[in-house]
């Protein structure tokens, strides 16, 4: 769906293995205004997909406006001073190609796919768009009505998202990424012309933007195409630094039940704050990465093992870690309980064998096979560029560099099953956790 | 050794600005056929198979067998359970999915080129010599059912077993692949194993091929994973009766956002008018942000979030379908934009610049599906199930270029019919109720 919500927190999607840039031919640079560009080149097809990234996402929204930077992302298809209202996507179409953009808690993104001898034009238009956005009152009032719209379809008609937010925001107690992307209705219902040029204004600027240009593409082209376009724009001297409220220490075990009538299959979710990838300093994240891989990543999990096939009390088991954040991030464990066995029975049965995990230290045969499969990643990878692209423009929107993201795949087979166990020991801790049972409205819990 | 492996057509395709496709058409020693693209850049191999038949061979009181088998063929093979399978799936870092839909079941799978052989092995017994353990059979079909239990009480989902079961009545689309909660409660391992003879079989796969492998090694490797399989699988039902009367059915389920889908009946693939019917979906709802339905609900009114609309030509039935979301107090004044631009296009048809834009989008978006060695892999296979020729891919932004204006607009009058138009609307709508 076009100007769509990326929903980082999916926690039904399967975890991706992540791969290494072993052999990816990559080539990263800043312009002169601040903007940093990525190139890499696949040369198989003559398609270009051309990115722009910005280091603005819902969590920098201000107090009292949340939804303005995904809303702000709807409004850039409207008009700038030398294109129409819906002119952008109509020309990419004109040319065979497609458009589209997301928004997430650390980042604004706008993606263009087309034949890569349009790829100056893709670029003098997302130049364009940076700084000249002009918007109607109507504009604003036909754009807010569909990201209402947007907001019933993807949350208000789905208890599981909307249980979701509640454990969203009972797991964060101070930072933003407790309010959901897409905003709280009834701030979404406020939001107005000055809210969105605000943060536009504040933003989007070159000094707070990645290019990220991949397909069939030289990267000299692209950086005497990127000083033209992009080059020549000034740079934000007032861009704020994102300075978020951080969380304090978590001190009280947190839990909650969602009911509603529309649930079918109740299921068991905890999270834990945790750790997120820092720059220089990925190990720690490299080894919940694992952990994560171990616990609930595959049919062969732990979770998986004691859960399904020996006690026969789940149909599903899943662990998740979201290491790619600007500020702290959680660790994630679900469990849908299998027919006859309670809420309770699921979520001790979890608890036991996360214990069990720990005390009895990690196979190292299943961590071998881990790697050996990260490492088949890298060659998999290679067949989407963009893709690496992608990973490229969350890295650098979330605090991370290029080195960052190149030295990841060696620091995760560098892990060692010790660092795991450690890392699970330090996150895994009752105190930072919330507990969520998502039910059925018309069951009790006694 | 003589060499009687052959390989019969190379078309180099060109397309303006765009890259080469290379298909050749393999046939392995033993006869088995298969389109392929060979390039040796990324050392691994896409392989899609594509078995015709699909949970339409399902037998109507046995409704979910085949389903539930694509779900089980992964859960152990000769003499590994599905834990020792598992392991011995992910050590190879290869990955076989199952995909199973009304008309084909499929087996898409990626694999190495240094491991190749071991990946092609257990391929091999995966099809040829699936347990089907009990235990698995019952850990799977209870993942199954709650899939199906979560899918009650979902508004799309309810809205698409209302809409198919009006449509197709008792042929087999007339109820979810998947089955229902009480089939599948019954289903028992003789129910799989009987699925599993009916669709693999010689007399009904489609085999692409992309990446790092060569014409003879194609070959051998499809001899040793499907030459053994038996010749004739189950025969496949005949075509569904259509039956989708013009009106309203509104669905009473308690949620804020109505879901509507709608549609009549459609055009089929092998149709002569299908590309002037393709042209004119992608003007009325079909694409994206250009199409006038985008442009009236969602642009102008902000009535939804998306709408879009499909051909859906299936191999025994075509429908013309759309979807819709909007607020319950909303949705009567989408439902009605949607039927006024129906009977517009339908009266007055499209415009020639419209017509012109179209193709332009068309024509250039079309090199962009092959961007990957597997969406290749699958599309190969879905060009030989339709019986379109192997040079298809530069034949067929021609064949939309020379689409005229009459014909669309024919086709418009044809095909577009206001009042057969049928809404399944789940939600509490306000204004809309079921008519009849």
């Amino acid at each position: 769906m076009v100007r769509a919500l990326a929903l980082s927190a999916a926690l039904m999607a399967a975890t991706p293995l992540a791969a290494s840039e072993g052999h990816e031919a990559v080539t990263t640079f800043t312009l002169d205004n601040g903007m940093d560009v990525v190139v890499i080149e696949d040369h198989r097809a003559p398609v270009v997909q051309h990115m722009v990234w910005y280091r603005a996402g819902s969590a920098d929204e201000p107090v009292g406006s949340s939804g303005v930077a995904h809303f702000l992302e709807h409004l850039l298809f409207k008009g700038t001073d030398t294109l129409a209202p819906g002119e952008f996507s109509a020309t990419v179409a004109a040319n065979g190609g497609n458009d589209n953009a997301f928004t997430s808690y650390d980042y604004t993104a706008y993606f263009q796919r087309v034949a890569a001898d349009r790829l100056e034009l893709m670029m003098r238009m997302e130049a364009d768009r940076m700084r000249n956005i002009r918007l109607s009152e109507n504009d604003i009032v036909t754009e807010r009505d569909v990201i209402l719209e947007e907001r019933n379809q993807r949350t208000d008609n789905s208890p599981r998202a909307l249980f979701g937010e509640q454990m969203s925001a009972s797991q964060y107690l101070n930072h933003r990424y407790g309010v959901p992307i897409i905003g709280w209705r009834h701030e979404m219902e406020t939001l107005d012309m000055e809210d969105a040029l605000s943060f536009y204004q504040t933003h989007y600027a070159p000094n707070n933007a990645i290019l990220v240009v991949t397909g069939d593409v030289e990267p000299d082209e692209v950086k005497s195409l990127a000083e033209q376009y992009y080059g020549v724009i000034p740079a934000n001297p007032d861009l704020p630094v994102r300075v978020r409220s951080q969380e304090p220490p978590q001190t009280a075990e947190r839990r909650l039940t969602y009911k509603d009538a529309r649930v079918s299959q109740p299921y068991v979710q905890r999270s834990y704050l945790a750790p997120e990838r820092d720059p220089g300093e990925q190990e720690k994240a490299a080894a919940l990465f694992l952990l994560a891989e171990l616990l609930g990543g595959s049919t062969t999990s732990y979770l998986n093992e004691k859960l399904q096939f020996d006690q026969q009390k789940a149909v599903y088991t899943g662990a998740f870690y979201r290491g790619v954040s600007l500020d702290d991030t959680t660790f994630d464990l679900i469990v849908v309980p299998a027919a006859g066995v309670s809420l309770q029975e699921a979520e001790d049965a979890m608890d036991q064998a996360v214990a069990d995990f720990i005390a009895e230290g990690v196979n190292e045969e299943d961590l071998d096979r881990i790697k050996m499969q990260l490492r088949a990643a890298q060659t998999y990878a290679r067949d989407n560029v963009d893709g690496i692209g992608n990973r490229y423009g969350r890295a650098l929107t979330s605090g991370l560099t290029v080195e960052d993201v190149q030295a990841w795949p060696d620091i995760l087979q560098a892990v060692t099953g010790d660092e795991i166990i450690a890392a699970a020991r330090e996150v895994l801790q009752p105190e930072a956790s919330v507990t969520g049972w998502l039910m059925k409205d018309e069951e009790v819990t006694q | 050794m003589k060499r009687i492996f052959a390989t019969l057509i190379v078309f180099v395709i060109a397309l303006p600005a765009w890259a080469e496709i290379a298909i050749e058409e393999v046939t392995s020693p033993s006869g088995i056929k298969a389109w392929l693209v060979e390039d040796h850049s990324i050392p691994f191999t896409a392989l899609e198979l594509r078995f015709r038949g699909g949970t339409s061979l399902d037998d109507p009181d046995k409704r979910g067998a085949v389903y539930l088998m694509s779900g089980l063929i992964e859960e152990g093979a000769g003499d590994m359970d599905a834990r020792t399978y598992a392991r011995e799936l992910e050590s190879l870092a290869a990955s076989f999915r199952y995909n199973a839909t009304d008309d084909t079941v499929s087996i898409s799978a990626q694999f190495l080129t240094e491991n190749r052989d071991d990946v092609i092995d257990l391929l091999r017994t995966t099809i040829h010599e699936p347990r089907f353990d009990q235990d698995a059979v019952d850990r799977v079909r209870a993942q199954v059912l709650s899939g199906l239990m979560s899918d009650q009480t979902d508004p799309n989902d309810i809205a698409g077993r209302s809409f198919a079961q009006m449509a197709y009545g008792d042929h087999p689309y007339g109820t979810e692949g998947k089955g229902t909660i009480e089939s599948v409660t019954a289903l028992t391992r003789d129910d799989v194993v009987t699925a599993y003879q009916g669709v693999f079989a010689k007399d009904r796969i489609f085999v692409g091929a992309v990446g790092d492998i060569t014409p003879e090694e194609l070959g051998a490797l499809l001899d040793k994973l499907l030459a053994d399989l038996p010749e004739t699988g189950k025969p496949i039902p005949g075509r569904a009766d259509v039956n989708i009367p013009g009106g309203v059915s509104v669905v009473e389920f308690d949620t804020p956002q109505s879901v509507a889908l709608f549609g009549h009946a459609g055009i089929d693939r092998d149709d002569p008018d299908f590309f002037p019917a393709y042209i004119l979906n992608h003007i009325l709802g079909g694409g994206g942000f250009e199409s006038r339905l985008m442009q009236e609900v969602r642009e102008k009114r902000g009535l939804t979030y998306g709408i879009a609309t499909y051909l859906v030509p299936k191999d025994l039935a075509s429908v013309y379908l759309g979807s819709v979301s909007s607020g319950n107090d909303r949705i009567a004044d989408a439902v009605e934009v949607i039927r006024d631009e129906w009977a517009r296009a339908a009266t007055e048809g499209v415009t020639q610049k419209e017509l012109d834009d179209a193709k332009t989008y068309l024509t250039g978006a079309y090199p962009l599906r092959f961007d990957g060695n597997g969406q290749i892999a699958g599309i190969m296979v879905g060009m030989q199930m339709e019986d379109l020729p192997i040079d298809y891919i530069a034949t067929r932004n021609d064949k939309v270029n020379a689409v005229t204006l009459e014909e669309v607009n024919r086709v418009a009058a044809e095909l577009l019919d206001p009042d057969g138009l049928h809404f399944t609307v789940v939600g509490k709508p306000v204004g809309l109720e079921t008519t009849n």
